[in-house]
């Protein structure tokens, strides 16, 4: 499918497209909710430590909690990426799936 | 710059619309002591604040605010999706949906509009933090009476919940910051500065000490040459 959606394009590049398809299962709602929720915890956590570390720069164990919660939520979002669409405008696609509904604020947002 | 985020801080799940919660939630959004004064508030101040620490925390509770007036915004819009206008107009809404319609606006829970005069920004580091302590402890008690109002509907006391939480936590960093700010204004001074006292037929090249002919260290001067030299 992935070979496919290169082979048809247009653009004439090369560049390989990171999206995958979405899995299909009857539970697939859930699984996507639950990697947002995740995901949503470990963002949650970062902003958190970093309000923290600004006026605690030098604590080392808020500082080690941070990298591995960036690590994580680095790891989980271009996974989450690859198979709901983006979660910034920076996140390359062949598909412009940013347009996807729903935006946050919508009901059934993830 | 900023980049956009496709996701909501914290989650808002709305069974049902109740735009009679909608009409005093929207106050977060645009009232004296909402999410948007905030968030300006502290991005405002944070370009002239001289303390690195105070610096990084008025940028990124601001930051945090701005996701906060998202989750207001979405949290006034779910409340009221899909309701007809008579339900807005029974709801108190009626004089909101004649000017707004269906989009959110921000207003106070009275209806006026957003007011740039509660931002406080008053180019002194101390009174700007005593400023936003205030602004986060004036935000949780609005949080905590939205919440006596909106026991009703778990959902939303739900998230005005978390929202309250933030202002504890912006109020303790804020709290730490202004600390840093206090022990550094308080910090006793000393400066080193090249000394020119001692030599001879130095004349002063400051235009102001030698047209008034004024010196402000002529106590300090010893160089005998008290209307050139001012150091």
């Amino acid at each position: 499918m992935l070979e496919d959606m290169n082979e048809n394009r247009n653009c004439g590049c090369t560049c390989v497209c990171p999206c995958e398809q979405e899995p299909e299962c009857e539970c697939k709602e859930a699984i996507r909710r639950d990697m947002m929720m995740q995901l949503r915890a470990y963002y949650f956590s970062i902003n958190d430590l970093a309000l923290y570390l600004d006026t605690h720069p030098d604590d080392e164990k808020a500082l080690c909690l941070h990298r591995e919660y960036a690590k994580k939520a680095r790891e989980l979002s271009d996974k989450y990426q690859k198979l709901y669409g983006p979660l910034t405008i920076s996140y390359p696609c062949r598909k412009w799936r940013w347009l996807e509904e729903p935006w946050p604020w919508e009901r059934g947002s993830f | 710059m900023w980049n956009y985020n496709k996701t909501l801080q914290y989650p808002i799940k709305i069974k049902c619309a109740n735009p009679r919660l909608a009409k005093f939630i929207i106050s977060q959004y645009g009232g004296p002591d909402g999410e948007l004064g905030a968030s300006l508030r502290y991005l405002s101040q944070r370009f002239a604040m001289p303390d690195e620490k105070a610096k990084a925390i008025l940028n990124d509770i601001g930051t945090e605010e701005l996701g906060h007036l998202e989750m207001v915004g979405a949290l006034v819009h779910r409340l009221t999706d899909g309701v007809c206008p008579e339900e807005l107009a029974k709801a108190g809404l009626g004089a909101y949906y004649t000017d707004h319609g269906v989009d959110v606006y921000p207003q106070s829970a009275a209806g006026m509009p957003f007011d740039a005069n509660c931002l406080a920004c008053k180019g002194d580091p101390v009174a700007n933090l005593q400023e936003d302590l205030a602004a986060e402890q004036k935000a949780r008690a609005t949080y905590e009476k939205l919440i006596d109002l909106c026991k009703d509907d778990p959902d939303v006391v739900d998230v005005l919940r978390f929202l309250r939480e933030r202002e504890v936590v912006h109020f303790q960093r804020f709290g730490e910051a202004l600390r840093g700010v206090q022990d550094k204004l308080a910090r006793k001074n000393f400066y080193m500065n090249e000394c020119k006292m001692e030599m001879p037929n130095f004349e002063c090249t400051n235009a102001f000490n030698s047209v008034n002919n004024y010196s402000p260290c002529d106590s300090l001067c010893n160089c005998n040459n008290n209307t050139k030299c001012c150091r």
